[in-house]
């Protein structure tokens, strides 16, 4: 099936070479850092030591995370809507996880030790664990993206020995995502993200943003190709990520009663910090004002059936909903868990030119192997939709 | 003494040469240092700690000369920037030093007082707890070691430690050593680096320099052996630790 990628429209390769353009300026930058160092090249100092890389780990698992949210309800419950577009879901979530550990990967300091991890794996590290589970969801949502869409060449139902692993990636997407939260869930000096909530929140904001980018990718397919994931699919996705939207909302709120409410200060800072700004530091608080009117305007559309489902406003809310959860988890969430440091002091931290250019490279990568799978996709659908039954769908 | 880089002259020699292993023993037990390593009398401690007497340091001069001691030794790299430098042990006021803890209405000449950091070298450390590969570990006398030639410099040692005792190398960091000791090693960017209680020197039986420099300010000694002059000094004052609310067990004590 991997001839399909080779065959296409101008277009399709106007869009691969940009990619690849981004690649190889993303190699460039990440080149220049290790040679002259992160401390011209990123906006990272030794009180922020975590920025924007690790914002796009945490972000992107999510949005892997959430392949689930289509391929339990087809596989698990006989959701049939969701039949055409659970190969979709799961080649998101392969091009994801690969940001994802890229993301990690770009902010060693000394790449050619990464094999360490595994040459000295260390249980009681959450890295490794990450990496593991990582390498996993991985392996598993292109394995099982691919053969059900192999069976669905040949016009047959996906073979039988694919079902367990189906039911491993329904299991291993939100452990992916509960071992990221524990990244920093875990960590004694930093009570802005020490939480019990933090692996839930994460699901949620995942939930959210998840479907919003799913959403928006049906729409450009439909535009660009002959295949169609469904009027009603995209419709239940909006309904989904409102949901998830309104048990974020819900969970910030709870994260500001507990600061707030118990007065401890060290909780209460980084929030104050985020929304007002700390000590005449105030970097992030129109990031955050943005973040927050985009969840709402998001949160508006959503809830209002009409608006929810006439496409145009439905895009607008999945994008908002997207960039609201971007901006606060791919960046705002891990620089304000270093503020204040352990000595009480504000150090700031913002994107440097050369640090976002790598995270395009990184995610340039990703939108490459996601523009590959979803073209031999397409192509692949264009001609015959089956569902899992081996059944012929149409178009509702 | 043979240093490491002589072992590895030497070893790197005779492999060339094909003459394999025997020679190279040979080349060591001929060496002084040969006699060190069998006659050692390392300084046996079941857990190390340290006790810094506050009230002596009255000088600029003396936090100076122990921290001096410790970074020109060490090859510390002398970094002007405060957000990328690198330091083994500093100093800060007594509001910062004891964020969260700081008494508002404590005495004028304590608040004004300066109070030396460095890594704590916690019983329950974070960064030990955190790191992927094993670049950060505990001996069993306690000491929380970083290996620098292990270390990927992910900095989730960093998020994890509560004291802000480790430095990442964010610029090449021997183009800041002015004074090259060459008897110890030198890092390469990108992996972290923090005071390890002097190991090398304990190993051969030896006070860290920063103790030695001191001339009686830092007390360093075994915590559990009860005739130990560091618990004379423990059951005779009033001390405080850093963070001692979050369970990591910091095992430097300030006396006030």
């Amino acid at each position: 099936m991997l001839d399909l990628a080779l065959k296409g429209r101008p277009r399709y390769w106007i869009w691969v070479s940009f990619l690849i353009t981004m690649i190889l300026i993303g190699f460039i930058c990440w080149m220049r850092e290790h040679h002259i160092g992160a401390a011209f090249t990123t906006g990272l100092s030794r009180d922020v030591t975590w920025g924007f890389h690790v914002g796009q780990l945490t972000f992107f698992v999510g949005v892997a995370a959430s392949a689930v949210l289509v391929v339990l309800p087809y596989y698990f419950h006989n959701y049939r809507v969701f039949g055409r577009i659970a190969v979709i879901g799961e080649f998101l979530a392969v091009g994801c996880v690969l940001i994802a550990m890229l993301s990690v990967f770009v902010i060693m300091g000394q790449p050619s030790r990464v094999w360490n991890v595994l040459l000295h794996a260390t249980p009681h590290s959450i890295i490794f664990w990450d990496m593991v589970v990582l390498i996993t969801y991985l392996s598993l949502n292109l394995l099982c993206g691919w053969t059900v869409l192999h069976a669905e060449k040949k016009s047959a139902p996906p073979p039988k020995w694919i079902k367990p692993f189906i039911y491993w990636a329904i299991l291993w997407a939100p452990s992916i995502h509960t071992v990221t939260a524990f990244l920093y869930a875990g960590l004694p000096g930093r009570p802005h993200w020490m939480t019990a909530l933090q692996a839930a929140h994460f699901l949620a904001t995942a939930f959210a943003a998840g479907p919003s980018l799913l959403i928006i990718l049906s729409m450009i397919i439909r535009k660009v190709s002959k295949f169609d994931p469904g009027q009603q699919a995209i419709n239940k996705l909006a309904e989904i990520a409102t949901y998830a939207l309104i048990i974020h909302l819900f969970f910030i709120g709870l994260e500001f009663f507990t600061a707030f409410y118990s007065q401890i200060p060290d909780h209460m800072k980084s929030l104050i910090y985020l929304y007002q700004g700390l000590e005449g530091h105030n970097r992030l608080v129109p990031w955050m004002a943005v973040s927050t009117l985009l969840a709402f305007i998001g949160l508006i559309i959503f809830i209002f059936p009409p608006l929810r489902k006439w496409n145009v406003t439905k895009v607008i809310a999945a994008a908002c909903v997207f960039f609201s959860i971007w901006m606060d988890k791919g960046f705002a969430f891990v620089v304000s868990g270093f503020i204040p440091n352990p000595f009480d002091r504000v150090t700031e931290a913002w994107i440097a030119l050369n640090e976002f250019l790598v995270a395009a490279g990184v995610w340039s990568v990703g939108a490459l192997v996601i523009t590959v799978l979803y073209k031999i996709a397409i192509t692949v659908k264009e001609k015959a939709v089956f569902d899992k039954y081996g059944q012929k769908q149409v178009v509702e | 003494m043979i240093t490491r880089r002589d072992f590895l002259k030497i070893a790197a020699f005779s492999s060339l040469l094909g003459l394999g292993g025997a020679f190279t023993i040979n080349a060591l037990e001929k060496e002084p240092g040969q006699k060190v390593l069998k006659d050692i009398k390392a300084l046996k401690g079941k857990r190390w700690a340290m006790v810094i007497d506050t009230r002596k340091f009255k000088t600029q001069e003396d936090f100076e000369k122990v921290i001096r001691a410790c970074h020109k030794a060490h090859n510390v790299p002398e970094i002007a920037n405060p957000l990328h430098e690198v330091k083994w042990i500093w100093t800060d006021d007594y509001e910062h030093s004891f964020a969260g803890t700081a008494e508002e209405y404590i005495s004028t000449e304590v608040k004004e007082r300066k109070f030396l950091l460095l890594c704590n070298h916690c019983d329950n450390a974070p960064c030990v707890r955190v790191c992927p590969v094993k670049a950060t570990f505990k001996r069993p006398d306690g000491i929380t070691m970083q290996d620098m030639h292990r270390c990927i410099g992910c900095k989730f040692c960093m998020a994890g430690c509560p004291y802000g005792a480790r430095n990442y190398n964010f610029l090449p960091p021997r183009d800041y050593i002015k004074e090259l000791n060459p008897e110890y090693p030198t890092r390469t960017i990108g992996v972290v680096e923090k005071c390890t209680f002097c190991n090398e020197r304990i190993d051969r039986g030896l006070l860290p320099y920063c103790v030695e420099a001191s001339e009686g300010k830092i007390i360093f000694g075994d915590l559990y052996d009860p005739n130990s002059e560091i618990r004379k000094v423990l059951s005779e004052n009033i001390v405080i630790r850093r963070k001692v609310e979050l369970g990591t067990q910091p095992m430097v004590f300030y006396i006030i």
